[in-house]
């Protein structure tokens, strides 16, 4: 019998390319997809990397397949954005090696900025997607990725979302095929896409599409189970697993290939079902072209755009079932925080004290945009706080942004910063640009990048320099400051805000939750100094709380000793020893 | 392997971003896998695991469709903390069994004084379900090594489940860390006992 395994979706996705002859693999981290490359790794046949962004990412994987090689990128579903402009023309060219791109979405937000479908965008770059709905799948769907992007000279996306992602089942494993290299040959009209060519390759892609969906037909992901005729569904990803729950007696056709779509089998299935139904998350992409056929079909009537769905909401709103559920308790939030020994908790800290508004950015320190530490105004998208500080500068003025700064960590700044930071020189800006660097990724669960000295391969490379980066583009003011020198912070951000020109504050401590960051204190309570004044409690760490008498008391088990409370009380009541 | 039951059995996970709910997860997982289950189990990644809470599902059974538990349908609760089982109360079937780590681990919206911890949790919960609580850190500290006090409460969990003691012991073997094999068996059978 074959070797079984529990799976993540992305473990499987990870294997799936393995098994597929993969060579090289690129990505951004970011959440649902980071484990991907955090699997893929575990394979020394296949050449992986953590790239910048997802833009380039998505180029060496090109790269990587024009040379004749099986190649993958994989990204969260915001990464396709920033991946689009390759994305877009590079289905136009087509592949030589197979070419797929992993977009994993997140319905519900888990941790995300919004809610968007990667079809829309594959369907408006003209790249055909396969979805998944469990971790077996995953895997398979993925090497049905490399397959069809070979016979049909396109790049193939494999869309998941943050439920099949992060979600576990059993995977049967196969051995890795050798995929042989293809053969590289000089060939301009499909490689350089100037207007003479692109023009002749945009028909091409036309008849690519048209040739998939007609072939989508016959492909076997696209699966009718007739059952009972009263009901049909058509569905794919994980909705199909909340129809197959709640609708066990329902005909279903399930569509593995989700772009283009059988149209002769929908139609088919469609004339022998009573009434049909089309279960998808997000955005009505299959259903609305479904209708544009003249097909009688209900989806988002009754079924939401937002969040994720289940099996329960199917049982109410296709089957009007009475749930008897109980009202859940009224218990406090309990809302995602910084860590107790954060550094960016320290920097905020400041920022607070002094009134500073704060253009912000992607990763942990978004969180420094709620209570009780109010300092970032906006979020918009990876490296967006620097060109928004920028923004508001030209609108609005050098006195009007006294009081604001930029606010982006070091991996961000290493995405995207860096070139809102190149705007704001050549455009003769007037601002502060504070850089925290933790070094490391930190929202995603710690990966490196450019600036950290490691590979995701694990080997150490010459770390690059944001100092020396900043000083290279002209930047006079270029300050490094301890995290947790709250002094001097206070006075450098004093300073750097009321001067004119571009200024950047590096504020440097690493991530307290990286393996090679060592506890070396422990913070000591003397209670009988303690005034019950709260300034301690202030930054809103969670291994402070107050006693029954007022008074401060530490939970030992989280506190690592960072002693930003002590610095904060004027009494002496909290104290950072050594250990 | 035979499968036993044909009924999908719904098992939560809840607690508080950084508690260590993952191990929990991969031991069920085993077992499961081990007594020739299909089994799926989905958990939370990214942002909410920096001190928010969690929730991680586990359903097993001769064919799993979808890997969430919803409302009314959990057979077993694991709470890690005791707000957290309050808060995921409701998702228990009728007759569902609520395992509580007595520990109190306060939301930010506590600490800042916009919300306040409830009284009396565990009165609350045990006036309406069947409720097993202990100190499982207490305990663990009794044992010399706080951080098993998970695979304590995975030993109280395992009272209430269908599988046979050795399969939990052997599982577990094969999933911690060669040295603290010793500790967290030590560990299962101190939460196994408790009652």
């Amino acid at each position: 019998m074959s070797e079984q395994k529990i799976m993540l979706g992305n473990e499987a996705i990870a294997r799936g390319a393995y098994e597929a002859g993969v060579k090289v693999s690129a990505a951004y981290p970011g959440t649902p997809s980071t484990e991907i490359s955090e699997n893929i790794v575990k394979y020394p046949e296949i050449y992986c990397e953590w790239s910048p962004n997802e833009k380039v990412a998505t180029e060496v994987a090109i790269g990587a397949a024009i040379s004749g090689v099986r190649a993958m990128a994989s990204m969260k579903h915001v990464g396709v954005n920033v991946a689009s402009d390759p994305l877009y023309t590079i289905s136009y060219g087509g592949i030589n090696g197979g070419l797929v791109l992993v977009a994993a979405d997140d319905p519900g937000l888990y941790s995300s900025q919004n809610e968007q479908d990667s079809r829309m965008v594959a369907r408006a770059a003209m790249v055909p997607v396969l979805e998944p709905s469990d971790s077996q799948e995953a895997k398979d769907f993925t090497k049905l990725a490399f397959e069809l992007s070979e016979k049909y000279d396109t790049p193939m996306m494999v869309r998941t979302t943050t439920r099949i992602a992060h979600s576990q089942g059993i995977v049967t494993l196969e051995p890795r095929v050798e995929v042989e290299d293809k053969p590289y040959s000089r060939n301009p009209a499909k490689f350089v896409m100037m207007p003479g060519n692109a023009k002749g390759r945009h028909v091409y892609v036309e008849q690519r599409l048209k040739q998939m969906a007609e072939d989508a037909c016959t492909l076997p992901v696209n699966r009718v189970e007739m059952r009972d005729t009263k009901i049909g569904v058509i569905t794919s990803g994980i909705p199909y697993q909340y129809v197959r729950e709640a609708l066990p007696d329902a005909s279903v056709l399930k569509l593995g290939l989700v772009h283009p779509l059988p149209r002769k089998l929908i139609e088919e299935f469609a004339s022998k079902v009573d009434t049909l139904y089309v279960v998808e998350e997000l955005e009505p992409v299959i259903e609305e072209q479904v209708k544009s056929w003249g097909i009688k079909a209900i989806g988002k009537e009754i079924l939401t755009v937002q969040g994720e769905y289940s099996a329960n909401m199917l049982r109410k709103a296709i089957l009007h079932q009475e749930l008897d559920i109980e009202e859940p308790a009224a218990v406090p939030a309990r809302p995602p925080i910084l860590c107790p020994g954060c550094p960016h908790r320290s920097v905020f800290s400041v920022m607070n004290k002094l009134g500073i508004h704060a253009a912000g950015d992607i990763g942990c320190y978004t969180l420094g945009a709620v209570a009780p530490l109010n300092v970032i105004d906006t979020t918009v998208c990876m490296g967006a706080s620097i060109s928004t500080l920028h923004g508001m500068e030209k609108a609005k003025g050098r006195d009007y942004i006294r009081n604001w700064v930029a606010m982006i960590g070091d991996s961000t700044f290493m995405h995207t910063g860096i070139n809102s930071l190149m705007n704001m020189v050549y455009n003769q800006s007037n601002g502060t640009v504070i850089i925290m660097d933790n070094s490391t990724t930190g929202m995603t669960g710690h990966q490196d990048h450019a600036a950290t000295g490691k590979t995701l391969m694990g080997q150490e490379v010459p770390a690059i320099s944001i100092y020396h980066m900043c000083k290279a583009m002209g930047i006079e003011h270029v300050v490094e400051v301890d995290a947790f020198d709250i002094q001097t912070l206070e006075k450098v951000v004093k300073e750097e805000v009321n001067r004119d020109g571009v200024s950047v504050i590096i504020t440097k401590s690493p991530c307290v939750l990286l393996k090679t960051t060592k506890t070396t204190h422990k913070l000591v309570v003397h209670s009988d100094k303690c005034k019950k004044c709260g300034l301690c409690l202030k930054p809103g760490c969670p291994a402070l709380t107050k006693a029954e008498d007022g008074t401060v008391k530490v939970d030992a088990t989280m506190c690592n000793g960072c002693g930003l409370c002590a610095k904060r009380c004027p009494f002496g009541a909290l104290e950072q020893v050594a250990l | 392997m035979a499968v036993q039951t044909k009924e999908t059995k719904n098992i939560m996970i809840v607690g508080v971003g950084g508690q260590g709910t993952l191990l929990t997860s991969r031991i069920l997982g085993g077992i499961t896998l081990d007594a020739g289950y299909d089994v799926k189990l989905s958990e939370v990644h990214g942002m909410a695991q920096r001190g928010g809470s969690v929730v991680t599902y586990v359903r097993y059974g001769s064919n799993v469709a979808e890997p969430i538990v919803e409302e009314g349908q959990a057979d077993v609760l694991i709470a890690f903390e005791r707000l957290e089982a309050l808060r995921y109360a409701h998702f228990l079937k009728k007759g569902g069994v609520l395992i509580v780590n007595d520990q109190r681990i306060d939301p930010i919206t506590v600490v800042t004084g916009a919300a306040q911890y409830p009284a009396d949790i565990l009165d609350t919960l045990r006036a309406k379900y069947k409720v097993i609580s202990a100190d499982a850190s207490a305990e663990a500290l009794k044992l010399g090594n706080s951080r098993v006090f998970n695979t304590i409460i995975i030993g109280m969990a395992a009272a209430h489940m269908d599988f046979e003691k050795e399969a939990w012991l052997k599982v577990i073997e094969k999933t911690v860390p060669p040295k603290t094999v010793a500790i967290n068996l030590a560990a299962f059978e101190v939460g196994y006992n408790l009652k």
